[in-house]
């Protein structure tokens, strides 16, 4: 075996003819599409939370200017947060098959020798740390996460948030460095150049090649599309069925109007059936003309309005629109004072755990007609399992900001 | 060199410090130094951020992602395939080993990606937390790769096919 007396170091070790500057370019240009996408859209998640609008929407306090971006989160359009939250979610799962991809090509490079040729070398090898660190734990975190599979070392907003800022500073650095190149070497190959102008960076003693370049990138491609394949129908009714293998993927929980996707189950959530029955709850609203509380009976004598929203939940998956029935926020709101300028509202659940049990609406979502405390969906009373008697509804807002089982609402006091 | 020398010409004086030859390191691209510094200002912000609750463990999972990624997964691979290579070199199919090697490759980056599912291990909590048993997720990942494997195995027949058609096309009819 020629193998047995080489190290990682000995450039002899590395026989794959696949691996060169090419190859590694491709993948790296379309890795860097991906990964700002990706880093975009998961910054806009964390504005569509509102977070600088009270604390208990705010799982990151300590931020500083990492949140310097933060605007607020609008109402339209309605189907914003399902896509932007599709697309991180659906586009980080697609991009694994690049990323490992990417990772295999470099690995020689990991065992380099000398290991430090000048500061700016040995600089840019420690950062490859955080590169490499830094994206695999994002991407870790992520894909465990969306699987209800909390192993990661705390909770997963902190780790996500500050792990991107982390991985992005290094990623950043490393895209700057590297695009010229990689850039120089694709437009090589497309020009059809053979020459490699001492760029291509081939191992000294290649095995015969058993799969062509492009063959191996269609290979990578294959393994994104059958991601994509098996994952993207969760963001949408009527193709659920094909997300064989995605969370929220398959058949749906139930049948009727009440049968869509369920985020958390009045079990988890610990909601009790006497807390709910019309003898006993009662919602309480509050605002700057005092305090009113209301039953079912007097709730259902409020004016009912419409309005066809998605549920978009940070894991990424989402439904169809939803026929939402029930009473207006700004409605709510003018009952207890606020009439014509609906201020700020803190929602409080029934929930007696879970981390956004209360949550914060904007004066702009509660003035949307289309936001409100809905008691109707798809022409039936709400399910337990989707917030009976009364939960939130507002257009473009993530799915944990709909909050369910709804005991109390106070406005002007977020 | 005395005192007033010294004075006279200082940047002769700093010539005579001696740096140890471990330090003696060139700098290279001043605006990788200046990028890369401006990386880690950045990446430090968050990072104590990031390391604010369970230090030891986010440490441990960053590191331990990296060194399981290269030192574990990519060899354990990388060793998977060659073995295969070298069977179907053995007995001369090197150039059809595609036909094992892609569905493979396929089934197990499923397997991967999904495997708290698909293994069952966030069971309880997935079924108490979406009201959906996971028990779908093991056998649409055997289906998928029976379906991977398969599909392969048909190619590889057509192709087979293919090439005995056309050799018996060359040859003279007798």
């Amino acid at each position: 075996m020629r193998d047995s007396l080489r190290l990682p170091t000995s450039p002899g070790l590395w026989r794959s003819p696949l691996r060169g500057t090419r190859f590694t370019s491709v993948l790296g240009l379309v890795l860097l599409v991906g990964i700002v996408v990706v880093f975009v859209t998961g910054l806009l998640s964390y504005a569509a939370y509102n977070p600088d609008l009270a604390p208990v929407n705010d799982k990151t306090p300590g931020k500083g200017l990492l949140g310097f971006y933060l605007f607020s989160w609008p109402t339209d359009p309605y189907w914003l947060y399902r896509l932007t939250q599709g697309v991180h979610v659906t586009l980080g799962i697609t991009l694994i098959p690049v990323l490992l991809a990417k990772l295999w090509s470099v690995v020689p490079k990991l065992f380099e020798l000398p290991p430090v040729r000048s500061v700016a070398h040995g600089l840019e090898r420690l950062s490859l740390v955080l590169l490499v660190g830094g994206g695999l734990f994002e991407f870790t975190t992520g894909v465990l996460n969306v699987q209800l599979d909390y192993l990661f070392p705390g909770s997963f907003y902190p780790l996500h948030f500050y792990g991107a800022w982390v991985f992005f500073a290094a990623f950043f650095a490393h895209a700057a460095l590297k695009v010229p190149t990689a850039l120089r070497t694709v437009r090589r190959m497309r020009a059809g150049e053979q020459a490699d102008g001492g760029e291509e960076s081939t191992p000294p003693d290649p095995d015969p090649p058993t799969v062509s370049r492009r063959g191996a990138l269609g290979f990578v491609a294959g393994g994104s599309l059958l991601l994509f394949a098996t994952t993207a129908g969760r963001s949408f009714d009527g193709l659920r069925g094909t997300a064989l293998l995605a969370p929220h993927g398959g058949a749906e929980p139930g049948s009727g109007p009440n049968g869509f996707q369920i985020n958390k189950t009045a079990a988890y959530a610990g909601i009790r059936t006497a807390d709910t029955a019309a003898d006993s709850w009662r919602l309480t609203v509050t605002g700057r003309g005092g305090t009113v509380r209301l039953s079912h009976a007097e709730l259902d004598g409020l004016a009912r309005h419409s309005a066809d929203l998605p549920i978009a939940c940070v894991e990424g998956w989402s439904t169809s629109d939803q026929r939402w029935r029930g009473v207006r926020l700004r409605d709510l709101a003018a009952l207890v004072g606020h009439d014509g300028d609906p201020p700020d509202v803190l929602v409080e659940s029934l929930q007696t755990h879970g981390a956004f049990r209360h949550a914060a609406l904007r004066a702009n979502q509660v003035a949307d007609p289309r936001s409100l405390l809905a008691l109707y969906v798809n022409g039936a009373r709400l399910s337990p399992d989707h917030g009976y008697p009364a939960r939130i509804i507002v257009p473009a807002a993530p799915g944990v900001l709909n909050t369910k089982w709804v005991a109390r609402l106070t406005f002007g006091r977020p | 060199m005395d005192r007033r020398n010294l004075l006279r010409d200082p940047r002769a004086a700093l010539h005579r410090i001696r740096v140890p030859r471990v330090l003696r390191l060139p700098l290279g691209s001043p605006l990788q130094v200046a990028l890369l510094i401006c990386s880690f200002a950045l990446a430090a912000y968050a990072g104590v951020r990031l390391l604010d609750g369970d230090w030891l463990g986010v440490t441990v999972w960053i590191a331990g992602a990296a060194l399981l990624h290269d030192l574990v997964l990519v060899p354990l691979y990388s060793a998977a395939d060659r073995a295969l290579l070298a069977a179907a070199g053995a007995m001369g199919q090197r150039a059809r080993v595609g036909y094992v090697r892609v569905p493979a490759a396929l089934s197990l980056l499923l397997l991967l990606v999904w495997f708290p599912l698909i293994s069952g291990m966030t069971d309880t909590r997935y079924r108490s937390a979406t009201g959906v048993p996971p028990d779908a997720f093991l056998p649409h990942w055997l289906l998928i790769t029976a379906a991977l494997f398969g599909g392969s195995a048909l190619l590889l027949a057509g192709s087979v096919l293919r090439e005995r058609r056309t050799t018996k096309r060359r040859r003279p009819s007798p």
